[in-house]
């Protein structure tokens, strides 16, 4: 993480403005977007109502102090689960402001097609007076005020405001390298830059709302999920309204405290009250990864992707061919070999030119000045299929392919090296491309050139897999190249000579199968399949058209950004369902603390019930109801932070959350409610 | 070891060894596939279609498939009104037995349509001969609905991307014809030679060895005793069902009838995963239910065979254990096992007086028709199973990771919103039944015309255990079981309605439910397993499955458990 807002989770100016919200949010107009905690502040009004009740007189309720503390632990209980929500609204706002502060209003010099005087003129503005379609001029040291693509000019760009990175960026008009940001600065030269987003809808715009919680939607996940926690706590609002007969009938008299304590331990207040930060902080999370989710449905998509296409250069192997072994042939002494290499590839600007320099080392190369005077560079040719150099001395060396330099082997009369030949054929098998170098006609040996595959991408190919993702790679090499490179690098696929629409032909047959796709691209020839894919990740550098057609923007252009995102997206589902579980059994302890509570005095058998032998029924409810309230903020970390996924396979997975947040659910609140008891009884 | 308990363990394994050929032969009759038996049964069939005017290949979609059954169940429940209302100058009544007065047959007809079989008349005194067979039809017919429909699910569940879900009426015909009927005739054929009657004549006159002269009801019972063992619906013949020795007459009748509680619910499971080629999935199914079975079959036997501690604390010694309401030739274990059976699978037929059982067997019986799926009523038991599946599914995709899918299907708001009004719906009926019966008796309401006498009236025991017996009985009516807490005085128009008015409920929403999520999941798109994929068939998952239907049922029944079956035990021991 690059950007310094890193915020701890617990900032002391979060907490102040979360707790001014968790109050604001009592409001039951707001509350009733969640019908788990609001059927929580109705018990809590009905309390409030009893107490006053109790005051002006009743008998039957038991002590005004007692009913006091019930209803003072309620409030708190709601207080802790908005101060959830709002926590993670705070830290979503304080990451929001940190991009928002590159937003701030900055002046515009707005070309003007038919100005006041002259045509072209230019008017300065402030940026928010920008609209779609304008076209407005940059020059060196300015920010750029608003997104859009470059018309004219090429410029260098201090993009660190967004990324992080602090190497500055070339951007130029035409081509996939066109698309400028809003807050970036411009370093050299001037640009002429066409706005391609209304003012407060781009990119950053939907983003901040988006972890602001202002325009979150629920995602259909949420949605589910919330009929399930609705379903639970419509149950417990029938059990509880059984029980008042039931009690008549068992001649049990009960308080309407106790109800309405029962009634807000039963209910999944825990999930219920977490619920919507454990939403946000996932968009935060993603937003943290220097991602720009279009929705919260994009995260969770993620989560569920089964495969995903990546681009082999740049990705799965460092830009081009490295020089990766001299093999020198039969009679030729390895230092000649590397000299001659060296030598012939002084003045090649090309990157394989330069890796053999590399290879070769510095020793070699800082010999060579000597030979240098006088040389002349011969270059490649499509004719000669060879490039290399002519030494002042009369040495000519050539490097090229087999078959080029072959000829020039047999024109000149030498038998080529049968070790040369074999390690030739050797080099083309394992996915590498040999390079002979002939000294005079005469051949002394053979550079080895490969793909380097990226070190660590293997493991997380590895990782993915165990998530169930599978990797496709997508190559302009040959089929056999391109296989062996798969191979190597653990790829589970791969599209060979591929052309842009071979990829959304992929895609489209995957989805056919059934399968959600993720792709990441940056060109303008990528946006169709963007588009197509059910995730399409585009690069901030890249162009607008393959931006608009992705649904999440990937502000660092790091080509393997997809597995943090996926993680993210397993993540945010996962802290659903393990807090749900843990919610959910924590009930079993809460109706062993309660029941025989209520019905203690008139069904004195039911102590047998009261396994953790808790002091009174007094105490038995206060200590549930305690439990259940400090619940709350002591999981608002891990609902923050997230459950952690580790890819060991969905059963695996699943016996490990059961363990830990079943059984565990099942286990605390009795050792929990134990311990308060002992609390409350002490100071009582 | 104890012969008693031996006895147990045969049944049982019996019960399974059976039923594993017999899901075998399901899977086939279901897919269309070519038996041994076809050339019997086609021509059968054939008349069939050709009166009804059906043709049996012709698909249907899950909605098609729900108003067949739905249309064909009112014309059931209309006709049955009729029989039981007039039968008392209809033909095939040499006993001269009266009509049913309309909130009986109300109830009764409710009752049978809806494989409930709750009884709140006796058979020998309240119904005609015509009356007795046309219940039998219903035995024979609700279980096939059960059945058909289960099949209509198991059909939803194999197709990848279909609305053609199979023919209600063929499947229903089918289940009856090649399933229930071939079964029926073997099981009564060994009732008949062990001694049950099988006559249309009218009451056997018979002089005792004291010389006194007895009137003796019989009829057509081993009949009805078969389907009514075999179609999970419960409904005897006599008053005091497979307890009485013209219903089971001896030891092996009572573990071919016992077998009989079981064999095709079991049978299903099996049927299911030969039908998908999902054996894995059968098995892990099997093994949920089994082991909730066991888990509350252990008990009954350990409670029934150690007798009651009150009459130990008088100084009387229970060598059998606790005989009270027991028939001395079955003993307790084969009684509690049957108990088990018989609630678990909303069966309903009973060798012992549950209403004397010790309280934590009766809390047995209870939870085994509070969860109503550890194999479940024929058909129907795996569809009520398929809801906690989709529940379980969904939890554990989320702890994992991943949109919720099963079998490839993704389980979304929709289905979510309907499993959850079903899962509801259960405790529901029953809580808020008991709950109405329990302050009206705690008032000692006046009832007017739903009772004679004010409410505490109808209960024979107060205290605990007649909060039971209430329970019980709207239990045993949401659960389409139709055993009973029998001290309970439930032959009047208040428990008639409540229960008939329950048992409708609890018997067809429970059906809509599950095939309206199938219905959608088989027109959803088709997602390939992968390694993220969380696979249903694995223990794990099963694990997760038997957690959710334990925390679920535990949770919402613990208070009202704790109040009748639990306070009872406790107060004995």
């Amino acid at each position: 993480m690059k950007r310094k807002s890193q915020t701890q989770l617990f900032d002391k100016t979060l907490v102040v403005e979360a707790i001014k919200q968790s109050f604001v949010k009592l409001n039951p107009r707001i509350m009733f977007r969640n019908p788990v905690m609001f059927t929580v502040e109705v018990g809590t009004a009905y309390m409030l109502a009893v107490c006053i009740w109790i005051l002006t007189g009743e008998k039957s309720q038991g002590s005004f102090a007692y009913n006091l503390s019930v209803f003072f632990i309620l409030f708190l209980t709601l207080l802790f689960a908005n101060f959830a929500e709002a926590l993670a609204e705070a830290r979503g706002k304080a990451q929001a402001d940190s991009l928002r502060k590159t937003r701030e209003d900055t002046p515009a010099k707005l070309i003007q097609p038919m100005g006041d005087l002259y045509v072209n003129e230019i008017k300065i503005i402030s940026s928010s007076q920008l609209k779609k379609g304008d076209v407005f001029l940059c020059e060196a040291g300015e920010i750029i005020p608003m997104d859009g693509e470059i018309v004219e000019g090429i410029a260098t760009i201090d993009e660190s405001a967004i990324t992080g990175e602090s190497a500055p960026v070339i951007r130029e008009a035409g081509g996939d390298k066109s698309s400028v940001t809003g807050g970036t600065k411009v370093l050299s030269d001037k640009i002429k830059v066409k706005v391609t987003t209304e003012p407060g809808e781009s990119f950053l715009d939907k983003m901040i709302a988006l972890v602001e919680g202002a325009s979150r939607q629920k995602t259909p996940n949420e949605i589910a999920l919330t009929i399930l926690l609705a379903g639970f706590t419509l149950i417990f609002i029938i059990i509880c309204i059984t029980l008042s007969p039931f009690s008549d009938f068992a001649k049990a008299e009960i308080p309407i405290s106790s109800y309405i304590a029962l009634f807000v331990c039963l209910i999944p207040t825990t999930i219920g009250g977490l619920l919507s930060a454990i939403g946000i902080a996932g968009m935060d999370r993603a937003l943290r990864a220097n991602v720009i989710a279009k929705s919260g449905k994009a995260v969770e998509t993620a989560g569920d992707i089964d495969t995903r296409l990546l681009d082999k250069t740049g990705t799965i192997t460092i830009g081009n061919r490295k020089a990766t072994h001299f093999y020198p042939s039969t009679g030729i002494a390895e230092a000649d070999l590397i000299q001659a290499c060296a030598l012939s590839s002084l003045g090649d600007e090309t990157p394989e030119g330069k890796s053999i320099l590399e290879l070769s080392g510095k020793e070699i190369t800082s010999r060579l000045s000597s030979f240098v005077k006088g040389a002349v560079l011969i270059k490649f040719t499509a004719e000669t299929r060879t490039s290399g150099v002519n030494l002042q001395d009369g040495m000519q060396i050539r490097k090229g392919a087999y078959d080029a330099i072959r000829k020039i082997s047999d024109k000149s009369g030498n038998v080529f090296p049968a070790n040369t030949e074999n390690q030739v054929k050797e080099i083309s098998s394992n996915g590498g491309t040999p390079l002979v170098v002939a000294q005079d006609g005469k051949v002394i040996g053979v550079i080895e050139l490969q793909d380097i595959i990226k070190p660590g991408i293997q493991e997380r190919f590895q990782r993915l897999r165990k998530m169930g993702v599978k990797t496709v790679m997508v190559t302009g090499d040959n089929p056999l190249t391109a296989k062996y490179i798969a191979e190597k690098a653990g790829v589970d696929d791969f599209i060979a000579e591929a052309k842009p629409e071979d990829k959304m032909t992929y895609i489209r047959d995957e989805q056919h199968k059934g399968k959600l796709v993720a792709m990441m691209g940056d060109g303008t020839n990528d946006a169709p399949a963007l588009a197509q894919a059910d995730v399409g990740v585009a690069m901030n550098s890249g162009t607008q058209a393959a931006k608009e057609a992705g649904n999440m923007v990937d502000l660092d252009n790091d080509p393997t950004k997809l597995i943090e995102i996926v993680e993210i997206g397993k993540q945010l589902l996962m802290t659903r369902g393990t807090l749900t579980t843990f919610s959910i059994a924590n009930d079993v302890a809460k109706y062993f603390a309660i029941v025989p509570a209520l019905f203690i005095t008139s069904i004195p058998a039911l102590q047998a019930l009261n396994v953790m032998h808790l002091h009174s029924p007094q105490t038995a409810i206060l200590s549930a109801v305690i439990f259940n309230a400090i619940i709350i903020p002591l999981l608002i970390p891990l609902a923050l932070k997230g459950v952690t996924y580790k890819p060991i396979g969905a059963s695996a997975l699943l016996r490990r959350n059961l363990l830990y947040y079943g059984l565990g659910g099942i286990i605390i609140p009795f050792i929990g409610i134990k311990l308060i008891d002992i609390l409350v009884t002490l100071f009582s | 070891m104890n012969t008693e308990i031996l006895g147990v363990i045969f049944i049982f394994a019996a019960s399974v060894a059976l039923a594993i050929p017999l899901g075998k032969y399901i899977s086939k009759v279901y897919g269309g596939e070519h038996t041994w038996l076809d050339r019997f049964f086609n021509p059968v069939e054939k008349i069939f279609f050709r009166i009804a005017g059906i043709d049996p290949l012709k698909q249907m979609g899950w909605k098609q498939n729900l108003i067949a059954l739905l249309t064909i169940n009112l014309i059931w429940f209309i006709l049955s009104m009729l029989v039981l209302t007039n039968m008392s100058w209809l033909p095939l009544n040499p006993d001269g037995n009266p009509s049913m007065s309309p909130d009986l047959a109300f109830n009764t007809s409710v009752s049978f349509v809806s494989n409930t079989n709750l009884q709140h008349y006796s058979g020998e005194s309240g119904l005609s001969y015509l009356g007795q067979l046309i219940l039998m039809l219903w035995q024979f017919i609700s279980a096939g609905t059960g059945m058909a429909i289960g099949a209509v699910v198991f059909i939803a569940m194999k197709e990848k991307t279909s609305e053609q879900l199979g023919n209600f009426y063929n499947l229903l015909v089918k289940s009856c014809v090649r399933i229930l009927l071939p079964i029926s005739i073997i099981v009564a054929l060994v009732l008949l030679f062990r001694g049950t009657p099988m006559t249309f004549d009218g009451k056997d006159t018979v002089v005792t060895l004291q010389g006194d002269t007895m009137q003796v009801s019989t009829g057509p019972v081993a009949a009805m005793v078969a389907i009514k063992q075999l179609g999970t619906n419960g409904g005897g013949y006599f008053g005091a069902n497979s307890s009485v020795p013209f219903e089971n007459p001896d030891y092996l009748t009572n573990a071919v009838e016992n077998i009989s509680i079981i064999l095709i619910p079991i049978a299903m499971i099996f049927a299911l995963g030969y039908f998908l080629k999902r054996k894995k999935l059968a098995w892990m199914i099997f093994g949920v239910m089994t082991a909730g079975f066991i888990l509350l079959v252990i008990p009954t036997i350990y409670y029934e065979m150690n007798g009651n501690p009150a009459i130990a604390h008088m100084g009387i010694s229970q060598p059998l254990g606790n005989m009270e309401g027991k028939e001395v030739r079955f003993g307790p274990a084969a009684s509690a096992l049957w108990e088990i059976n018989t609630t678990n699978t909303s069966n309903g037929s009973v060798n012992s007086m549950h209403d004397s059982s010790m309280p934590v067997s009766g809390m047995n019986a209870m939870l085994g028709m509070m969860v109503n799926a550890f194999y479940g009523g024929v058909g129907v038991g795996f569809l009520n199973f398929y809801i906690f599946i989709i529940i379980a599914v969904f939890i554990s995709g989320l702890m994992v990771g991943r949109t919720p899918e099963f079998l490839g299907k993704k389980i979304e708001a929709r289905e979510m919103k309907i499993a959850m009004i079903i899962f509801l719906l259960h405790p529901f009926l029953i809580l808020t039944g008991t709950a109405l019966a329990s302050y009206l008796a705690a008032h000692d309401t006046a009832m007017g015309w739903w009772y004679a006498g004010n409410a505490s009236a109808w209960l024979n025991n107060p205290g605990y255990h007649g909060f039971s017996e209430m329970l019980y009985e709207y239990t045993s009516s949401s659960a389409n079981n139709g055993s009973g807490f029998e001290g309970l005085g439930d032959g009047n128009p208040f428990w008639n309605i409540t229960c008939g008015v329950i048992m409708l409920l609890a018997r067809f929403l429970p059906i809509i439910g599950p095939v309206a999520i199938a219905g959608l999941l088989a027109k959803k798109k088709y997602i390939p397993e992968s390694a993220g994929t969380l696979k249903a068939d694995t223990a794990t998952f099963g694990m997760m499955v038997f957690a959710v239907i334990l925390v679920l049922v535990g949770l919402s029944f613990f208070p009202a458990l704790a109040l009748g079956p639990l306070a009872e035990h406790f107060s004995l021991y």
